[in-house]
């Protein structure tokens, strides 16, 4: 919320810089200060999650460089000194790859509430176009990221995702040879995908600085989708009261993370990267980390020709529509109500939709055969008509239920009646105590 | 057969000396189910038992060397913490100035380097010639081909794979180790394969090209009726006999079951050597992060109580 600066420069020095470079009342005003609606629940704490996981990634990742040697021949091989030789380096290693699946695990989860609770309507559709930026990079970064260790899937997985590109009429070849910087996936490709996989997480870092700074602009969603009325009823300081909860989410969330880290490591990797890339082999199922699954399936389901437009352009484009989608996805809602609470058939579809994220995961993982293609062209389908048809419709055609006249009534309400949570929000520990 | 027909057995051959080659478990389902044994490093408190990885190396450098390297694995490595050859403290006549549990030092490791049965190419000398000499605990354990031309000439032109990560480059690799290496058995009679060609039901492959004519119809697909075996075809020999290696431990039988589960806990070993500090960090960290959950959550609700509506 932009509200009138509380922050008073207690000794000499703060209020020297206040007058030269007011750093200090700014971290006051997001982090300490800021008035935040009292009734978030804990989907609201994966935003704090994903800026641990990205200090996280950034921090393990400079270390790694430091002994990774991104060269074609001796690539793999580093890998293994950092597993085998480099004090902790297995640490730093696992650290980074676990970490990378739970930062998108983290971030489907977060895109999900903003979906739900209508986050990206107006005034927040740039907090979302943002965070629709920061997904692509992510998606960029984690792709590169992957090829670096320079196993059968690594390779693989370069070859198949930069042919992608071979797809697009007249200049897609060339386009492809000047990606991979050669006729095939080679030296040159290894060699810039770490230059970019260096470089792109600090774009991440200031795109976040953005989102961070748009969010603090308009303020907080809240689960009622009803805006503050009365910053004094509906809101409380950020600090102590979302400090401290989100400290606790994170933790949880580190505790899933070191799960993974020193019990189960290789867990979501595949074994076929633990063989050196061999460009003369390719695997008999090519697929990629679990987080692309959904785009890998949309990409699969086109299997048909429409018109000029072969099966493979018809795929990537699909696949790249898919996300494309989500910038245009506050005006293709038409719905003045936000939160999904009030939208009780919309929010019936949205359910659906969920499931048929979840589906095209699990068909990405499947051979491209019989029913699975099937499957996954409705899927696909259900994925896009959700976004281009039943949100524009549903704003029509629906009524929502009556709104909370503010956010301090629905949280009075809610403690009067304890009414049972029926959309998937966490068990009432997230609520403030009752009132003496 | 027609000539399709050779021609796709041709391919298929070559593909699955490939796909054998770069061990990925081919398109599930056509191999047997693997043998699940009991690890002693199964489950988040599970360690190695060093005296299997000890036999587990002697049965490694008996046999599986004579082909295979394990070029990831130094001498060092197998003196280190966690290693089979770790030493604590120095065994009796050994000079008071030598700390054994430095892996360089160790008596025991540079026995072994010593002693290896490969030599390690070094070198330019002062003339400028390349030579042979025993390795000492730093180098790498040298590699029985010296290259991939060499070992395939020496293989029927199948190349023995590295098995420095051979457990983690394969779907359960463990499991599927020691299933590979006790399941060696006669072919099924419905298939005829090529001498210097094995069946394995737990090896990867597509038996269907190795039936028999009788039982495959004029476009190479198996007759009605005819059962395609599982498993694959593999160009390495059963590589274990019972009797075939000697334990110092007058106790432990010298089978093949027993050769093939040291060795597979010893590859499990080369593969990760560091998961005892893995597992013994992560206790302590989960520990950690378990306590430090509850005063934080306890944190929160203490602050949010003070909250009047």
């Amino acid at each position: 919320m932009s509200h009138q600066s509380t922050y008073n420069p207690g000794t000499a020095i703060e209020k020297w810089l206040d007058k030269r470079l007011p750093l200090v009342r700014l971290a006051h005003d997001s982090f300490v200060d800021f008035p935040t609606p009292k009734n978030l629940n804990y989907w609201w704490t994966f935003g704090g999650i994903l800026a641990v996981c990205l200090v996280i990634q950034i921090i393990t990742g400079v270390i790694l460089a430091m002994h990774y040697i991104p060269h074609a021949d001796m690539a793999f091989n580093s890998v293994e000194h950092i597993m085998r030789d480099v004090n902790y380096g297995w640490l730093m290693r696992y650290m980074h790859a676990n970490g990378a699946s739970l930062f998108f695990l983290a971030t489907y989860i977060h895109m999900f509430r903003g979906l739900y609770y209508g986050s990206y309507k107006e005034p927040r559709e740039v907090l979302w176009i943002l965070g629709v930026i920061i997904f692509v990079l992510m998606i960029a970064t984690a792709f590169m990221g992957y090829v670096l260790p320079w196993g059968q899937m690594s390779f693989w997985a370069a070859q198949v995702i930069t042919n992608l590109f071979s797809a697009i009429p007249l200049v897609g070849e060339d386009i492809r040879i000047w990606m991979v910087g050669g006729f095939a996936v080679d030296n040159p490709t290894l060699t810039r995908f770490f230059s970019l996989h260096y470089l792109l997480p600090f774009a991440i870092f200031g795109v976040v600085a953005l989102h961070i700074w748009a969010l603090h602009v308009p303020g907080n969603n809240n689960p009622t989708g009803v805006e503050v009325k009365d910053v004094k009823k509906d809101t409380i300081p950020f600090h102590p009261y979302y400090t401290v909860k989100d400290s606790f989410a994170i933790v949880v969330f580190l505790i899933v993370l070191a799960a993974f880290v020193f019990f189960n490591p290789n867990g979501m990797g595949h074994a076929d990267n633990y063989i050196p890339a061999n460009p003369l082999s390719t695997p008999p199922s090519i697929v990629p980390e679990w987080y692309f699954l959904p785009f890998y399936a949309i990409l699969r389901a086109i299997t048909f020709d429409i018109g000029p437009i072969s099966s493979k352009l018809g795929g990537v484009i699909a696949m790249f529509a898919s996300i494309f989608v989500l910038f245009v996805l506050p005006w293709l809602d038409t719905s003045k109500t936000r939160s999904m609470r009030y939208r009780p058939k919309t929010r019936l579809w949205f359910f659906l939709f969920v499931v048929a994220c979840i589906a095209l995961g699990y068909l990405g993982g499947k051979p491209a055969e019989g029913s699975y293609v099937v499957m996954s062209q409705i899927a696909t389908a259900y994925y896009f008509i959700f976004f281009l048809v039943i949100l524009p419709l549903a704003g029509i055609m629906e009524k929502p239920k009556t709104l909370p006249s503010s956010i301090a009534e629905s949280v009075l309400k809610k403690g009067q009646k304890a009414e049972p949570s029926a959309d998937a929000e966490p068990p009432p520990e997230a609520k403030p105590a009752p009132a003496q | 057969m027609n000539r399709t027909t050779i021609v796709r057995t041709l391919i298929l051959t070559v593909m699955t000396a490939l796909a054998g080659a770069s061990g990925a478990l081919a398109a599930g389902g056509k191999a047997r189910e693997l043998i699940h044994e009991h690890w002693h490093f199964a489950g988040p408190f599970g360690t190695y038992d060093k005296d299997a990885l000890q036999r587990g190396f002697q049965v490694y450098e008996a046999v599986c060397a004579n082909c295979h390297g394990l070029e990831l694995v130094a001498f060092r490595t197998l003196g280190q913490k966690g290693g089979p050859f770790y030493l604590d403290r120095c065994p009796a006549g050994v000079p008071d100035n030598i700390d054994c549990s430095n892996p360089n030092e160790n008596p025991v490791i540079k026995a072994i380097a010593e002693n290896y049965k490969f030599k390690v190419q070094d070198g330019p000398d002062d003339f400028g010639d390349m030579f042979e000499r025993a390795p000492i605990p730093s180098d790498r354990i040298p590699s029985p081909f010296p290259n991939e031309q060499i070992a395939r000439l020496a293989n029927n032109n199948a190349l023995p794979p590295d098995l420095s990560l051979i457990t983690k480059a394969r779907h359960h690799g463990t499991d599927y180790l020691y299933s590979l290496l006790v399941g060696y058995e006669e072919p099924p009679a419905t298939v005829e394969i090529d001498p210097g060609q094995y069946y394995n039901p737990y090896f990867s492959g597509d038996m269907s090209q190795y039936l028999k004519p009788e039982h495959v119809d004029e476009e190479g697909y198996p007759r009605e009726g005819v059962e395609v075996p599982l498993g694959g075809v593999l160009a390495m020999a059963p590589p274990l006999m019972d009797g075939m290696i000697e334990y110092a431990d007058e106790e432990t039988p010298e089978t093949v079951e027993q050769y093939a589960k040291d060795v597979t806990e010893f590859l499990t070993w080369a593969a990760e050597p560091k998961m005892e500090a893995r597992k013994a960090l992560g206790v302590m960290s989960l520990i950690y992060l378990v306590i430090l959950a509850g005063l934080v959550y306890w944190s929160y609700r203490k602050i949010w109580s003070n909250l009047k509506r």
